[in-house]
């Protein structure tokens, strides 16, 4: 999905804004602290309203009003605050070591953020951004309040003008399908990486 | 003979904690020093100053004549010409071995790939690691690992090595083969200041003893005098300790 690709980016991005050091950047870093506490503390349907609705009522005519568009950036603004976080807490926990030694290479800090502190970071997060992956998928029933058809939306149509309950089981089915493989490949990638770096050990 | 360290007066504090006291320490090119010293003496806060991995509050540290404690200097040149290795290794778990060794050639120097290659498969073969070129950290020893970690400040070429308790971290079967490779670079004429609690290594490679008391290098001189006729009573203390501890 989209949405999860810009949010990747995004996070990573606002995360190493927030790790930035010295009184320079405090500015760039409340921003981001302001950024994260707002965003993570709106619930998403709100956003979803705010932004789904409230700007093409703007009538701006620079401005797409497209509302599958606005849902979509409601989403990735939401999630960009809740994936940053977890990226944070995945640079935090590379020892600062890791960063000396890179330092100690001549490396600049950007240079050891990129090669050696980040690589790390996304490695032990994933399965946590996985979590908030699998959140992100079923928060796409929210963007029904817009009134656009998606999964949910279109259960309740079809449950409406049958009376069959069941169509709810065949949703809840179609989310699992997607949330599933998408488990069992985060816990691949978290396995392959542990093989190649400690086979050698285990023996 | 050009001088390639100099320490004059050099302060350091953590929050209240005073770790170094006024260090004057100068090394000449090709000359190999030991800081011997209790834990907590400073040596290893005095190493990672010379490379500025920690800012001195005040002094002035000078690299092969230029003074790398100004403020304008660049300190990833300064870096570049210092290479560290530090007790833990510190190797990038993420990378094989040839990726450890390449990066800072490669990113730091601005080396091509199959220069910094070339460069770095040369330098694992002469240090009996080739081998393991395409491993990853976690799967050598703690020995092979620390002298991957040698391999890695060794590639960027630098003037003067800082040796930070390199053995202290290893099962004692496979301390030799990492004195050893030390050895090797002391006889190659590298540049280096070793903190060590290995006291029979340090008498055999050392051209000078420094010994560290409280932040202070209380005494100093040629390994012979410190551990045969130590004059400060410190030091006399120290050396019995690690007597009694059957460590020399």
């Amino acid at each position: 999905m989209v949405v999860e690709a810009v949010v990747l980016v995004t996070a990573l991005l606002l995360a190493v804004l927030r790790s930035l050091p010295g009184p320079v950047f405090f500015p760039i870093r409340a921003l981001t602290v302001v950024y994260v506490d707002f965003f993570r503390g709106v619930p998403t349907i709100l956003v979803i309203l705010m932004l789904g609705q409230g700007i093409p009522a703007l009538q701006l005519s620079w401005l797409p009003t497209d509302q599958i568009f606005w849902a979509s950036v409601a989403l990735v603004l939401v999630y960009t605050a809740y994936v940053s976080e977890v990226y944070r807490a995945g640079i935090e926990s590379v020892h600062p070591s890791q960063e000396a030694a890179a330092r100690s290479l001549g490396l600049t800090r950007a240079q050891a953020l990129r090669h050696v502190v980040v690589p790390q970071a996304v490695r032990r997060v994933i399965p946590p951004l996985l979590n908030d992956f699998i959140g992100l998928q079923k928060d796409t029933a929210l963007v029904s309040v817009l009134g656009i058809v998606e999964v949910l939306r279109q259960t309740q149509i079809d449950q409406a003008a049958t009376f069959n309950g069941t169509y709810y089981l065949v949703a809840a089915t179609l989310f699992v399908a997607i949330t599933i493989p998408l488990a069992r490949f985060t816990d691949w990638l978290v396995a392959r990486d542990r093989r190649r770096q400690q086979a050698g050990r285990l023996a | 003979m050009s001088e390639a360290l100099r320490m004059e007066d050099v302060h350091k504090s953590f929050g209240k904690l005073e770790v170094l006291r006024g260090i004057d320490l100068a090394l000449e090119e090709h000359e190999v020093v030991c800081l011997i010293g209790a834990s907590g003496s400073g040596k290893s806060t005095l190493l990672r100053c010379v490379n500025l991995l920690e800012p001195i509050d005040s002094g002035r540290i000078v690299v092969g004549g230029d003074e790398v404690t100004d403020r304008a200097v660049d300190v990833n040149r300064v870096r570049r010409e210092i290479g560290i290795v530090f007790q833990a290794f510190n190797l990038f778990p993420h990378m094989t071995v040839l990726q450890n060794v390449t990066l800072g050639p490669r990113k730091a120097r601005g080396r091509s790939k199959a220069e910094a290659v070339a460069e770095g498969d040369r330098l694992l073969t002469r240090f009996g690691l080739l081998d393991k070129r395409d491993e990853y950290p976690d799967r050598l020893s703690g020995g092979q690992q620390q002298r991957v970690a040698i391999v890695r400040a060794l590639a960027m070429q630098p003037r003067l090595l800082l040796l930070d308790e390199v053995t202290s971290a290893l099962d004692p079967e496979l301390v030799a083969e990492v004195l050893d490779v030390i050895r090797e670079l002391a006889s190659g004429g590298m540049t280096m200041l070793i903190a060590t609690h290995e006291m029979g290594f340090a008498r055999d490679v050392a051209r000078r003893v420094c010994f560290l008391h409280e932040g202070r290098i209380l005494e100093e001189g040629p390994p012979d005098e410190i551990f045969s006729a130590p004059r400060e009573e410190r030091t006399q203390q120290f050396l019995q300790r690690i007597v009694a501890a059957g460590r020399m």
